[in-house]
């Protein structure tokens, strides 16, 4: 299918540039990185002082060359060394333990964003200028609150006055994490008001382009021509409307995804979660450079991923994709 | 003068909302920090300044420090508006720059540029942005502006390219060429002023995302934690507990600041989009003529189509064939 080999192709070429701008940034920013992170930690060993040089390329073991090949080598082994913070432990250590936190949080809120914002953007695209159409203002409000401000105002509302949601933490700390239900239990509990963030701040925009959509499509011959047959309203609002107004949806998902990825990042800060964000913020206060890195690269190559599969979808989905390859 | 006035006029209520509520706020950034009623990082060493909710001397009430939070939240705003419109204005000239020169110049340049925007559009600018900023050794406002500029420009460069390649094949662009006039006097004077109502869709946007970008990279502590910006308002406010505190006057003034910029930003930009496709408009804009409603986008009535009352599916296959006559319109608008 040369449309998907095509999307594969540019992706690789999109990790490529990731992966290089990972390795070149460290070497081209000013100051020395191995310094600054040696005089934090006192408890490092001078001999981490090579190890850190290497990691970061500060000391140039090697051409240039030969340290970019070593560099690919190791993130293809996963292995992103070790982290400078938490000193024994190795980054990928750390990456593993809180990825599935951020993975389950931000991909479940933002399919149920996705789902609930697409299905009142058909309603306020077909009664274009009914009570759903009337809501847009105060949706395009909570849209513009950045997602860490809304989580700090439902926090103070919902767990700080109103005592119906935990403040804080992934599950109860009295727990020991396991796969069994006490902990499941927990870790839902916990995630509920993040998850509501994630939801209230990007359902607005699912709604206003699946409702701009609507509208256009709505004045296709074709959805006029179903009209006319006589169809019932709900088989042409779902059959012919929806169903095509849904493509261009699809092919903003992966950019879209990219944008609460990021606001969600941030967003576990406030809420102490123990993902993605936090680690981030953890790597930033402690200016523990391979951690950061790492985490670019992970959080890059998740988006990319997450595009493919969308691209996926999109063949199957619209044939038109399909012939349109075929006709060249 | 009037021209103005009439424009204004027809601007529709969501562009004239955004407008003036915008308008408030760089108001504020102009002369709040002359009218600051503290100096924002005075300290006031007195027990019950520390954080006292709002009072008549301190309407915004104080910080743990006994800081005056309206004069932080004044200054702020300035700071923040500040960033965001530089950002703006060089990332939508850096979008111009390479959009147009992508559709115009073709071939291989549009391959590599648009692989290049492409590429830009599809990492996610957040985490590149702290590991640049993390990486320099001093922080502020000036590198901040840099960098947001260097990575803010992609959306627009390939919205505008689009734009470009469907300009550069009318026949008045044709016409130019044909009467000998050189290649930079077509774009600036054939291309870009046609391209103006997307180019300041693209600077709203691009100022949209500064704000977002800036006050996050400041929450996370890196910014200037000496400087006072809605970001680094929210930045010690978190850092010092003030939720836990109860100090809800500490954080709200800046996130609700942050919050309405935004919503004046999307309105603005609502209001633009629905200025050029005038079926995304609100229903209730249309008019009633003889009891009957009709539509802004609709034909001029005539008075025998009004008054025959016609039946309810053949006035809604009317409609539909009605809209259906306009031109097509690229769907949907920016997701954020």
């Amino acid at each position: 299918m040369p449309f998907i080999l095509r999307r594969l192709a540019f992706y690789a070429v999109a990790a490529w540039v990731a992966l290089t701008l990972n390795f070149f940034i460290p070497r081209a920013m000013p100051g020395n990185a191995v310094q600054g992170i040696m005089a934090k930690f006192p408890d490092l060993q001078p001999s981490a002082y090579k190890a850190l040089e290497a990691m970061l390329g500060v000391g140039h073991p090697g051409s240039l060359l030969n340290q970019y090949w070593n560099y690919l080598v190791d993130v293809f082994h996963f292995n992103f060394g070790t982290d400078v913070a938490n000193y024994p432990a190795s980054v990928s250590s750390l990456l593993v333990q809180t990825i599935p936190w951020t993975l389950v949080l931000v991909g479940a809120a933002t399919v149920i964003a996705f789902v609930l914002g697409t299905g009142l953007g058909i309603v306020a695209g077909w009664r274009h200028g009914g009570w759903v159409d009337r809501w847009l203002p105060g949706l395009m409000f909570l849209q513009a609150i950045p997602y860490f401000f809304l989580a700090l105002v439902l926090l103070e509302l919902l767990a700080v006055k109103g005592h119906l949601f935990p403040l804080a933490q992934g599950y109860n700390g009295q727990i020991v994490p396991g796969w069994h239900w006490d902990f499941i239990g927990s870790a839902i509990d916990h995630s509920l008001l993040p998850a509501l963030t994630i939801v209230l701040t990007s359902v607005a925009g699912w709604m206003l382009q699946m409702r701009n959509v609507m509208i256009t499509t709505i004045g296709e011959d074709y959805v006029v021509a179903a009209q006319a047959k006589g169809l019932s309203s709900r088989r042409v609002v779902f059959t012919y409307a929806a169903r095509n107004a849904l493509l261009p949806q699809l092919q903003g998902f992966g950019l879209a995804l990219g944008f609460v990825v990021q606001g969600a990042l941030v967003m576990e800060i406030v809420f102490s979660y123990p993902g993605v964000g936090l680690l981030l913020l953890n790597a930033v206060t402690s200016t523990d450079y391979p951690l950061m890195q790492a985490i670019f690269l992970v959080i890059t190559f998740t988006v990319l991923l997450a595009n493919l599969i969308c691209d996926v979808v999109i063949v199957f989905i619209d044939p038109r994709v399909r012939t349109r390859e075929a006709a060249r | 003068m009037s021209a103005l006035a009439n424009t204004w006029r027809r601007l529709p209520f969501k562009a004239k909302a955004g407008a003036v509520l915008l308008g408030v706020f760089v108001l504020t950034a102009i002369i709040g920090p002359a009218v600051t009623p503290y100096d924002p990082s005075f300290q006031n060493p007195s027990q019950a300044l520390s954080l006292a909710p709002p009072s008549a001397a301190h309407l915004l009430g104080t910080t743990q420090s006994g800081q005056d939070v309206l004069s932080q939240l004044l200054v702020g705003i300035r700071l923040t508006l500040e960033l965001a419109v530089i950002v703006g204005v060089i990332a939508t000239a850096l979008s111009v720059l390479v959009g147009v020169t992508a559709a115009f110049l073709g071939g291989a340049w549009d391959e590599v540029l648009s692989l290049i925007t492409n590429v830009f559009l599809v990492i996610p600018a957040l985490p590149l942005l702290i590991l640049l900023l993390g990486y320099l050794p001093q922080k502020g406002q000036l590198p901040t502006i840099i960098v947001l500029s260097g990575l803010g420009w992609p959306w627009g460069a390939r919205v505008i390219r689009a734009q470009t390649l469907t300009i550069r094949n009318r026949d008045f662009v044709a016409a130019s060429r044909e009467s000998g006039e050189k290649t930079w006097r077509i774009i600036a004077f054939d291309i870009i002023p046609n391209e103006i109502s997307l180019i300041a869709a693209s600077f709203v946007n691009t100022v949209l995302y500064a704000i977002g970008a800036s006050v996050a990279l400041a929450f996370i502590g890196l910014a200037d934690l000496n400087s006072w910006s809605l970001g680094t308002m929210l930045y010690w406010a978190q850092s010092q507990q003030a939720l836990q505190l109860g100090a809800w006057w500490w954080f709200l003034p800046p996130g609700i600041a942050i919050a309405l910029i935004g919503t004046a930003l999307v309105l603005l930009n609502t209001g633009i989009d629905e200025f050029g496709n005038p079926r995304l408009r609100d229903a209730r804009s249309a008019t009633k003529i003889a009891g009957h409603r009709v539509e802004p986008t609709g034909p001029t009535p005539v008075l025998a189509d009004l008054t025959a009352r016609p039946s309810r599916v053949a006035a809604l296959v009317h409609s539909f064939s009605r809209s259906s006559l306009l031109d097509e319109t690229p769907a949907g608008g920016e997701i954020r």
